[in-house]
């Protein structure tokens, strides 16, 4: 029954909850979230954007409820990938941002995603950091080694390989596995708040976002340079998983809150530790060559490659 | 009676049992459609190109590649190069490529130059998931011309990788590094300005953004590959 103060909004809300009955298949969000998220938003004052979120929000959110649920199509068919790539530019600037900036109490996948993931962001940022990593390890090496009379350029074409390896697979199997235990979950825990797979794989898509310009930065050959970057980019990073995930595991118990917690930042942070480690080699000081050349045989033996590549290269010449 | 009639009517080609064709008369005739001179030659020409000699086929073949050459190097929104796309011209420029990247720090160690099999592969690949993301993002360009575009527009790295190999064989010091890094910059800005001068218009303008940017990657990741060619000593 439409009340009559504001007979449009009434209808809005029962529309939802008709939808919800309809297909309990579908992905939900809470009511709650529905009724409490503008005054989230205005208690967030401080953030200046907050006006035209909430005009595109508030738009986003008229015409899709308006215009019905969305149905299904077969992940064989050409329209379903079609689908999620569904966005234009300043969706994706927007969501780069908010991916960065993270912000109390903004749920990333609430806030920006709206039942919309893509695939374009996680995809392109994923190459572009592929790229990013390989091109730099690559620079940084040639920096550290700059004047050394037996050191020959390489460009390392190989580990581009190596570096989409690692993180693709990070973005596509850390995803899976989330997803698989938050279904576990659910089936145990009554949770109100469910996200698609699609949309764990776009979070941590567009979490990797904050690398790129910590990676570019890893060209300088400074230690302490790099281990700061590492450091903000992990605790911004981090940050935007740990509020996306809270509100899906804080009905758990508290040990499974803190494993998952736990292995989310751990995750990210093997990723960064792991890809400074293996591209960019440490700037080796010249007066203690002989001690720093046996604490990093001790430290990271897979530096031998570049060792033996240094014994090496007299011969060939 | 009447039934045998039916029959008789019934049965196939009842009316002809009666008709027979002495062997003496000839059956003879043109049946062929009567065409004036000037149209059925002008017929040849259109519909069989099998009786010219191979040169001209050669030829005109190069000279649609010659002509899309020149479309990319003075880029103007002109849809010559999308209506008649053709792969020749990109398996050209891919070969001369990778051709080109060879004979780099090439030494018994793993980590070298890109093979050319990496170069085909990231240069192909490259474009087919390029041509994947504009279509999936809702673009109305067809998926050859996309990599018709994509490879002719490779030409100004190509251009850049000889030049950089004649700077090369003078002298490999700082001043052949600056001077490979500028001619490398000017020759990715134009193969992207010329890509996108082609692409970019099959888009909806919400959009356009999200097509440039991997077509740049794309520019840039050759350009590196370009750049970083080293020679052996």
């Amino acid at each position: 029954m439409a009340s009559t103060n504001d007979p449009f909004q009434f209808q809005e809300f029962e529309e939802a909850g008709n939808l919800l009955e309809a297909n309990r298949n579908a992905t939900t969000i809470t009511i709650e979230d529905d009724i409490t998220k503008p005054e989230k938003q205005r208690q967030a004052a401080g953030f200046l954007s907050d006006r035209d979120d909430e005009d595109i929000l508030a738009s986003d959110d008229k015409t899709e409820l308006l215009s019905g649920q969305k149905k299904s199509v077969p992940f064989w068919t050409f329209e379903y990938y079609q689908r999620l790539f569904d966005v234009e530019t300043h969706h994706v600037k927007e969501r780069i941002i908010g991916s960065v900036l993270p912000w109390p109490g903004k749920n990333f996948i609430h806030l920006y995603l709206r039942r919309n993931p893509d695939l374009y962001g996680p995809f392109w940022i994923c190459t572009t950091l592929v790229f990013a990593i390989a091109i730099s390890g690559n620079i940084s090496n040639f920096l550290v080694h700059l004047g050394k009379p037996n050191y020959k350029y390489t460009p390392e074409f190989q580990k581009v390989t190596i570096a989409a390896t690692a993180i693709f697979s990070y973005a596509w199997f850390v995803p899976l596995a989330l997803w698989g235990f938050l279904l576990w979950r659910n089936n145990k825990i009554m949770n109100l708040v469910s996200y698609s797979f699609m949309e764990i794989v776009c979070v941590y898509g567009y979490s990797l976002s904050i690398y790129i310009p910590a990676v570019v930065l890893w060209i300088l050959p400074y230690e302490w340079l790099r281990w700061c970057t590492i450091v903000v980019a992990l605790c911004l990073s981090g940050s935007v998983l740990v509020m996306t995930f809270w509100p899906a595991v804080r009905e758990d118990h508290p040990k499974v809150i803190i494993g998952i917690m736990s292995a989310i930042v751990v995750l990210n942070a093997l990723l960064a530790v792991g890809c400074k480690t293996y591209f960019f080699s440490k700037p080796e000081k010249e007066p203690q060559v002989d001690n720093s050349v046996a604490r990093e045989i001790t430290k990271h033996p897979l530096r031998h490659e570049h060792l033996s590549f240094t014994k090496g290269s007299p011969v060939a010449l | 009676m009447a039934t045998e009639a039916e029959e008789e009517a019934n049965r196939p080609f009842a009316g002809l049992s009666d008709v027979s064709i002495s062997e003496d008369i000839p059956v003879e005739g043109d049946i062929s459609v009567p065409v004036g001179p000037s149209a059925r030659r002008g017929g040849d020409d259109e519909f069989s190109t099998l009786d010219e000699p191979v040169k001209e086929t050669v030829l005109r073949d190069l000279r649609a590649v010659g002509k899309k050459f020149v479309h990319v190097l003075y880029p103007k929104r002109s849809s010559a190069l999308l209506r008649d796309w053709d792969l020749w011209g990109p398996l050209l420029l891919c070969v001369t490529l990778a051709l080109l990247l060879q004979g780099g720090a090439a030494d018994s160690d793993s980590q070298g130059g890109p093979q050319f099999a990496e170069v085909f592969v990231i240069v192909w690949f490259g474009s087919i998931i390029i041509t994947l993301n504009s279509k999936l993002l809702g673009g109305t360009i067809s998926f050859f011309q996309s990599l018709c575009v994509l490879g002719y527009c490779i030409l100004p790295l190509t251009a850049a990788m000889a030049v950089c190999r004649i700077v090369l064989v003078a002298s490999s010091g700082a001043v052949s590094f600056a001077v490979r890094l500028a001619v490398v910059t000017a020759s990715f800005g134009w193969s992207t300005f010329a890509s996108t001068a082609f692409l970019a218009d099959s888009q909806p303008a919400n959009r356009k953004a999200l097509v440039v940017y991997p077509v740049f990657l794309f520019y840039f990741v050759i350009g590196w590959m370009v750049l970083t060619f080293s020679p052996s000593q």
